[in-house]
């Protein structure tokens, strides 16, 4: 049994982890390049969304490097992605492969999803597989930790390009560590690497909230790398979710019967008082707060024809006009064009330079 | 006179009307109808919403804006997450009340009540009553009216598995001959019934000789049967509907053809038709025909298309 997975951002490398230390054979999906998303999208329906498109490159292409074991997540809905698996499947079966697909279905099903587990780590014991939960949530944190540490340095760093580096040198020993120890040790390791990067402390940088649908905020090339291209002109952004979080809130709280993030449905209450599938909520409420913690705007990204982050994007220009926040929508997909994207960010950025001086200019 | 509600004339008004004026009336207010559709409605809607909503999301601003110029006092915008358990609807209307007021400039106030059985029925019940109590009818009155809304709505629902499309219904159209050829017409009854941006294509192909079947007229029975061939049920109640009554009539092989209506970009559809057209092309038994719906959408295109299918279908089955 050869093992593979979809691609989405770090979550490859603590899913990586995962199924590693389950004793499976793991075959990584090649990173995702021009071919992947070709590939994908001629397989795919024409109006899917683009994340189900990228996943489908990604399997053919492990597929095709001899994977026979394909674990997807599910959900129940009303976002497409609950359904992704099935289709996947049906035109992966349709096009001649044989394979097996594993969906892990959160968060419903808790005791099944357990299940899944145990059918992938046969050869392990619980407290093993416990364990391997465990080293995996710490990897998760870890992780999203080093992450955000990047995004803070980048606009700041002295010469162009070297929080990237330091940044990709870092998730390496995280992404060797195998037991909950050697996480911690790799999270000082890394945490010592991205803080060696020479930066500016006084540089004054503007700021921007990152928001929108989790795929598209997470897997840097379906952003078209966004935040170090933001980074890199000297924006520190802040991304909105992590999958730290979502892992709290989805699995941990609402299997518990609690209502996760708070503080952001709160906040998005006067505009959007209900879950509308998706991110979508969370859209809305993340950026009312990004107003109120004082961000200069706000970015937000979505793949093309997501009805969830539609009924956000219909109500995000009041959201900014009454809140007093630039917001930039990208509907993103296989169609997105660099340059377009890279002039409408720069025009983006001069606006709210513009206004930010003006802020301090009448400001007594 | 009583106070004025207003119902758009789109979206899940070609499922639930007759319910929805019969508990207005019982409470005894005036529902005031938008107008049918008209080029001139749909472009205010493809104005006021954000580009990439679908159709009849844009159709549904543009009837919203028509009712605030006929100053009703209300107008119905229910926020339906989901009408059966452990289903939901499209999350469009999830936040369709919110869509609405931010999207269309000066609205009167919306009775944007929710319905969600997706756990319970309880709760959207009260919020039924709670309605009622907004027109000053008690508790028992409003219990009425639900009642009444629920009589017309179940004599509305037999009549439409008499073989009636929701058109028929509203317009008291009596059902002419069957047609020789059967064809399945599915899609969502807000694409196939709206005369305008349907194109009156349910007519056109009953005006061709087909005999239309569409979701509404099936059985629960035999939807269910549909979806038994899946893995995993599906989440939302229109697709669980589609795909169940195209499993089953190919299936049953009752059917000569089958035409998939979908909206430009329409989410859910994107994964239940693939899934459709996948399962037919397998079979290679009924030919498939799908159609795209958008405000772009040009009338001789459409017919030349179903002209075709049907003399297709027409040539299979003479040889």
């Amino acid at each position: 049994m050869r093992v593979t997975y979809p691609h989405m951002g770090l979550i490859s490398i603590a899913f990586h982890g995962l199924l590693r230390d389950l004793g499976l054979d793991v075959l990584p999906p090649p990173p995702i390049t021009k071919k992947t998303i070709n590939l994908g999208v001629l397989h795919s329906p024409e109006f899917a969304c683009f994340p189900l498109k990228v996943n489908m490159g990604n399997f053919i292409e492990s597929l095709e490097l001899g994977a026979d074991t394909i674990v997807m997540a599910g959900g129940s809905g009303p976002c497409r992605f609950g359904y992704y698996a099935e289709v996947q499947r049906e035109i992966l079966t349709d096009l001649g492969y044989k394979f097996k697909m594993i969906v892990l279905e959160p968060p419903q099903e808790r005791a099944i999803l357990l299940e899944k587990l145990k059918e992938l780590g046969a050869k392990r014991s619980w407290p093993a597989i416990l364990r391997t939960l465990q080293t995996t949530w710490r990897r998760i944190k870890a992780l999203d930790e080093i992450h955000a540490q990047s995004l803070r340095i980048r606009p700041r760093e002295l010469a162009k390009g070297s929080t990237t580096k330091a940044y990709e040198k870092a998730l390496l020993p995280l992404a060797a560590a195998c037991t909950p120890r050697e996480v911690s040790q790799a999270l000082r390791t890394a945490r010592k690497i991205l803080g060696g990067v020479p930066i500016n402390t006084e540089k004054k940088v503007l700021r921007i909230g990152f928001v929108g649908e989790i795929y598209m905020l997470l897997e840097p090339y379906a952003n078209l790398e966004v935040e170090r291209l933001l980074g890199e002109m000297g924006v520190e952004v802040d991304r909105s979710i992590y999958m730290s979080h979502w892992i709290k809130d989805h699995l941990l709280l609402k299997s518990l019967g609690l209502a996760g993030n708070k503080p952001t449905k709160k906040a998005a209450a006067p505009y959007l008082n209900h879950f509308v599938g998706g991110h979508g909520w969370e859209s809305v409420g993340d950026t009312v707060r990004y107003a109120q913690r004082g961000f200069d705007g706000v970015i937000h990204v979505l793949p093309f024809t997501c009805t969830p982050e539609i009924v956000a994007q219909s109500i995000l220009p009041t959201v900014s006009r009454e809140q007093g926040i630039p917001v930039l929508s990208f509907s993103l997909d296989e169609q997105s064009g660099e340059a377009g994207f890279q002039t409408r960010l720069e025009a983006f950025l001069d606006l709210l330079e513009q206004r930010k001086n003006r802020v301090k200019f009448v400001a007594p | 006179m009583g106070v004025r509600v207003g119902i758009p004339r789109a979206l899940l008004y070609y499922h639930y009307y007759p319910g929805w004026e019969a508990f207005f009336r019982a409470l005894g207010a005036e529902v005031v109808l938008s107008d049918e559709t008209t080029k001139a409605i749909l472009d205010r809607g493809v104005r006021d919403a954000v580009d990439e909503a679908c159709l009849p999301v844009k159709l549904y601003l543009g009837h919203l804006a028509n009712l605030r110029d006929k100053e009703v006092d209300y107008i119905f915008v229910p926020r339906i997450v989901s009408v059966e358990r452990k289903r939901y609807l499209c999350p469009k209307f999830l936040g369709l009340p919110e869509i609405a007021r931010f999207c269309v400039p000066g609205l009167p106030e919306l009775l944007d009540i929710e319905i969600n059985v997706y756990e319970r029925y309880h709760k959207s019940k009260q919020s039924l009553e709670k309605l009622a109590s907004l027109f000053g009818y008690s508790k028992q009155a409003g219990k009425l009216a639900l009642q009444e809304a629920k009589v017309a709505q179940k004599a509305y629902e037999a009549r439409l598995r008499q073989g009636y499309t929701p058109q028929d219904v509203f317009c008291g159209r009596e059902k002419k001959e069957n047609g020789r050829i059967k064809v399945a017409v599915l899609g969502h009854a807000y694409n196939l019934n709206d005369p305008y941006t349907s194109m009156g294509l349910l007519e056109k192909l009953r005006e061709m000789g087909a005999e239309v079947i569409t979701t509404e007229m099936m059985l629960p029975e035999e939807i269910k049967r549909g979806n038994d061939f899946l893995e995993k049920e599906i989440f939302w109640t229109f697709g669980k509907e589609l795909l169940g009554a195209a499993f089953h009539l190919l299936d049953e092989g009752s059917i000569q053809g089958i035409v998939l209506v979908v909206s430009f970009g329409c989410g859910p559809d994107s994964l239940i038709c693939e899934l459709v057209e996948r399962i037919y092309r397998r079979e290679k038994t009924v030919p498939l025909l799908m159609l795209t719906l958008d405000e772009h959408t040009g009338q001789a295109g459409v017919i030349t298309r179903l002209e075709a299918f049907m003399d297709m279908l027409r040539w299979r089955e003479a040889i």
